[in-house]
Parts: C-alpha cells; structure tokens; sequence
C-alpha cells in the first residue's frame, strides 16, 4: 500500500493506493489517525484502493469515530467498485458520507 | 445419485504470516475464475478465504507464526469446497460469530464476511486430530 496526504482548500486529502489489508492496515491506521488528529476536515480518496479488507475497513471505521468526537468531516470520495463492494457487505455504505469525486466532496458539506 | 465430479484446483501451504496473503488471494482468484465463477463472485470468495486466513493467524495463533495454514479448494459439481487446516489449540466455534452491524465500531467484521459469502460454513477437527478444519462452500452462480 502507497499513501499521500495533501491540503486542498483546507481540507487534508488522504489517498490509498494498493491493497489495504492485514499486512498494510497498521499503516493506515497511523496515516488516518493522524489526519483527523489535525483537526481538518479530512477526504480518504479510494479510487486506486485495489483490495481492501476487515481490517483495513477497521482503519476507517476508527478514523471516521475520531472524526466524530472532534466534530469534523470524515468522508470517502471516488470509491471504487471494489472497495464499494466491502463496505456494502459491511453495510457501511450508508453510514460513511461518500462522494463520487473530490471536487463534490469538497465542494459541498460531508 | 452418484456423487458430483470433483476435482482439485488448487492446494497450498503457506506460513501464518500477513505478507503471504497477498499472494493467496492472487491464487484463489485465478482458481475460482477458472472454475466459471464472476468476477464479483470471485471478489466475494477471495475476501472471505482472506478473512478466514487472518482469523486462523490473529486468533487461532494468536499472531503471525511460523506454524502453517493449509488450504485446498475442490470443484465439486456446481459448488466450490474450501477446506482451511491449521494446527492451533482447538478453538470453540461458538464463540466465532458475526458481530451486530448496528453497533457501528472498528473490527470483528471478518467473520460477517465469510457468513455472508459462503453458502455453508463448518468447523470441525482435521483427521489428524490436532488443530481446526473449517470447511465452507460457495455455489457456482
């Protein structure tokens, strides 16, 4: 798994590249965690996600109850079909906001 | 009746370690596509056989080990037979259960998928009678 985090009109932008999955979920935990501990608003870009998995799936569930308790937005933007299909099976499709692109998430509110 | 045709398509043997289920995800994926299954099909089976690795190494083991887990996959008719042994103290199947969705929190979503994905799941001992078998079956859709 790769990772970048940039600023984009103030808000942290997180993108995950790769697998997510027991070997690399650590990793983002750290990354996620961090980002929302700013306390920005923070967008996790996971259009290049190529797998993801329970735990990995955990590494966002945590960050977006970080998110929460700092009274920020948390949201997932460009979600593949494959990483859609996790969260469906997780029923977490309806409880993260998730944005079909960058720009709509950014542009509206999460 | 006679009993479905049957036929392997595939047996490993690999480490209890996370950085080798990388590579048996890739491997199930190529079998279970070359027995006829979607590609959505084949995306659900891979997470569940990935799930069911992790609980072996983070439960069954109690962390990453270099005792091994086996696997095989039997094509048996219209179904896919998978068989996951390891050599862990036994565990108690009544306590591998999903966890309520509602109840929004990190982890414990492993078992979920693999209950979701399989038509059957099934713990039992291995012949040799040390450690866990867990067999499961998907239909070919």
């Amino acid at each position: 798994m790769e990772h970048t985090v940039r600023e984009e009109r103030g808000n942290v932008v997180v993108s995950l590249k790769g697998d997510v999955d027991l070997e690399h979920s650590p990793k983002a935990r750290e990354v996620l965690l961090g980002c929302v501990g700013g306390g920005q608003d923070v967008f996790v870009d996971l259009s290049a996600v190529s797998y993801i998995d329970s735990s990995g799936v955990a590494s966002l569930v945590e960050a977006f109850q970080a998110s929460k308790q700092k009274g920020t937005r948390f949201a997932l933007v460009a979600v593949n079909a494959a990483a859609l299909r996790v969260l469906e099976l997780a029923r977490l499709d309806k409880v993260f906001t998730i944005h079909e692109s960058l720009s709509e998430g950014i542009g509206g509110g999460a | 009746m006679p009993e479905p045709r049957s036929r392997r398509v595939l047996q490993l043997c690999f480490p209890a370690r996370a950085a080798e289920l990388k590579g048996v995800r890739e491997a199930v994926r190529e079998a279970v596509e070359g027995c006829g299954c979607s590609a959505k099909s084949s995306g659900d089976v891979v997470l569940a056989i990935d799930e069911a690795c992790q609980n072996i190494i983070r439960h069954a083991y109690g962390g990453e080990s270099d005792e091994v887990i086996e696997f095989e996959i039997e094509h048996r008719g219209d179904a896919l037979v998978f068989w996951l042994v390891d050599h862990a103290p036994a565990i108690d199947p009544s306590q591998v259960r999903p966890r309520d969705l509602d109840d929004i929190r990190p982890g414990g979503l492993g078992t979920h998928f693999i209950r979701r994905v399989m038509d059957e799941v099934e713990f039992s001992n291995p012949p040799s009678g040390r450690g866990n078998l867990l067999r499961m079956v998907r239909r070919i859709d």
